[in-house]
């Protein structure tokens, strides 16, 4: 097969492994509520005298103390050896100091003096907003490509060589190409996005029309569907998943590079706070920007999830 | 008689890696109106083959396949197909995989209500009315064949062809989608040709058992005529000579004439 090809080669990466969290996340819960059922009986039989209300709350909190446990210990080792980190050096702010800093800057996120002198509420929307731009325009871009390279096998043999040797190169290295272009820093930084949302959007789409199953089309064939609803009603619902990967896949990678290309081209952002913080030396407001970049990148990637799960059909 | 499809001379060959693959060859048979007929044969033998060109979905590469005296050039409506493994979109609830089908046969000459009322009445005959409005995930697979059935049927084929209908079901659960299936052929009479390798059905089902010799270049080894009155009721039929005979025949014709090398 031609056209497999070009995603094997590049390696999408299809829908089951975005489900395999969520069913881990299933598995371990039931694991949970196992172990919980163990401990249940354990205690009827250590004290049959009981109400069974009482067993049931006792699993409940054994389940919740399981869930909660585990990432507070991680948590507390984390900030414990960075308080260790901290005390041996003089440059390296605590957390006691950091947490105070994070309250100050907190406290007032959508201040403004001039363009160089920001909240870090501002800084991070219009990190946001750069990256919803490039993005949204990948998508528009990217998806419709991803279609007729899966689609039609000339196009895909076409387009794949082209895709091979440009999708392994960095984003910023075609920030360059950006502001001569735009000659301007904030179309130049969405630019950026835009190349590196690009790919996992056509590979994936292209990955999922390649893999819309042959019973579907056989369906379409044997009803003579017209092409019209061969899209809405069978290609489209059964690429979504698909499609919802490269996105997801393409927001991630997005969210990494708007940081590093802000660090470049300067204005407001929370790539260009974390450099101007480094120049005034404000250490312990760039290892608050790194957990903010974090956080954000974690809610955005959830949010995809809680999109694609909507859309995800069970298995037949 | 009318034969509404008409198999004349055909074959069926494959290009493999290993070169030419002949799958059927000089295949020939008539199918009347109204008329239910079973391909039988074991595993390899082309059964789902001769079907999928019956459909239109593969091409003959010899002979001719005539459908009403036109050449069968592709799929069509008026041959509807219940697949194997029910094939229902899973985005759409039961009633909408039925209604897509109805809106795209019956669309152009009749309003949505209609189209809606019959797409009720295909799930009503094989009460399942009560899952309209449920995905197809959430409905036991013997439920999704029932409305792979309701789809087919609600198009008002000419003549349906199933694959293995009930070949992915528990013996239970086909036995009663059988009687079901007897129920609905005998209300539309329809004209059926169905895949199976299950003797007991195919004998219950057909007026008519195809058996097929071994693969490769597999033809039509006997035809069998099921002689016995319609509506049939699998207990009755249990203890009936003739029912037993055919029966018989079909078993002979598989295991000693067509034994299959082990495998």
């Amino acid at each position: 097969m031609t056209t497999a090809s070009l995603t094997s080669g590049l390696v999408a990466v299809r829908p089951e492994a975005e489900s395999a969290p969520v069913v881990r996340g299933e598995v371990t819960k039931t694991e949970d509520s196992k172990m919980g059922a163990t401990t249940h009986t354990d205690k009827a039989a250590a004290a049959p005298a009981k109400a069974d209300d009482s067993v049931s709350f006792d699993t409940h909190l054994g389940n919740f103390v399981r869930k909660v446990i585990p990432p507070l210990l991680g948590f507390a080792l984390v900030i414990g050896v960075w308080a260790l980190v901290a005390m041996k050096s003089a440059d390296f702010p605590g957390p006691g100091k950091t947490w105070d800093a994070a309250v100050v800057l907190f406290s007032d996120p959508f201040y403004s003096n001039g363009p160089n002198d920001q909240g870090i509420g501002w800084n991070i929307l219009s990190s946001l907003k750069r990256v919803a731009i490039g993005f949204g325009v990948a998508a528009l871009v990217g998806i419709p490509l991803g279609f007729i390279i899966g689609r039609f096998a000339f196009m895909n043999s076409m387009l794949e060589p082209i895709i091979s040797i440009l999708r392994p190169v960095s984003p910023l290295a075609w920030l360059p190409i950006g502001l001569m272009v735009f000659k301007a820093a904030d179309p130049a930084s969405t630019w950026t996005i835009f190349i590196c949302s690009i790919w996992p959007m056509i590979l994936n789409t292209a990955q999922g029309v390649q893999r819309v199953p042959q019973d579907y089309l056989n369906v379409a064939r044997v009803l003579n569907l017209s092409e019209f609803k061969i899209i809405t009603k069978i290609l489209f619902p059964s690429v979504l998943p698909y499609m919802l990967t490269g996105i997801r896949l393409s927001i991630g990678t997005a969210w990494l590079v708007i940081v590093a290309a802000e660090m470049l081209t300067g204005g407001v952002g929370i790539g260009f706070w974390v450099w101007d913080e480094w120049n005034n030396l404000k250490v312990e407001h760039i290892i608050i920007a790194i957990f903010v970049i974090g956080i954000v990148g974690l809610l955005l990637e959830q949010l995809l999830l809680l999109i694609a799960r909507r859309f995800s059909y069970g298995a037949n | 008689m009318n034969a509404i499809v008409k198999v004349e001379n055909v074959g069926m060959s494959f290009d493999t890696k290993k070169g030419r693959f002949i799958a059927l060859q000089n295949v020939n048979l008539q199918i009347k109106k109204g008329e239910v007929v079973s391909l039988i044969g074991h595993s390899g033998c082309g059964k789902s083959t001769l079907l999928n060109l019956i459909a239109g979905l593969t091409l003959p590469t010899s002979g001719v396949m005539l459908c009403n005296g036109r050449e069968i050039a592709g799929p069509g409506p008026e041959r509807a197909v219940v697949f194997q493994n029910h094939s229902l979109l899973p985005w759409l609830n039961c009633f909408e995989n039925v209604y897509l089908a109805v809106e795209r046969v019956f669309g152009t000459k009749e309003g949505k209500e209609k189209l809606k009322a019959r797409t009720n009445e295909a799930l009503e005959m094989v009460h399942m009315s009560h899952a309209a409005q449920k995905l197809p995930h959430e409905i036991s697979g013997g439920m999704k064949q029932r409305i792979g059935i309701a789809r087919a049927f609600a198009m008002e084929p000419q003549i349906l062809l199933m694959d293995e209908p009930f070949g992915a079901l528990d013996a239970l659960t086909r036995a009663s989608l059988q009687d079901e299936l007897i129920g609905v052929m005998e209300k539309t009479g329809a004209t059926v040709v169905m895949v199976t390798h299950d003797v007991d059905e195919a004998v219950l089902l057909s007026d008519r058992v195809v058996m097929m010799t071994n693969g490769p270049a597999a033809t039509i080894g006997e035809i069998l005529e099921v002689k016995l009155p319609k509506p049939r009721d699998r207990l009755a039929l249990a203890h009936d000579a003739h029912f037993v005979e055919c029966r018989a025949a079909i078993l002979e014709f598989l295991y000693q004439k067509q034994m299959k090398k082990a495998a």
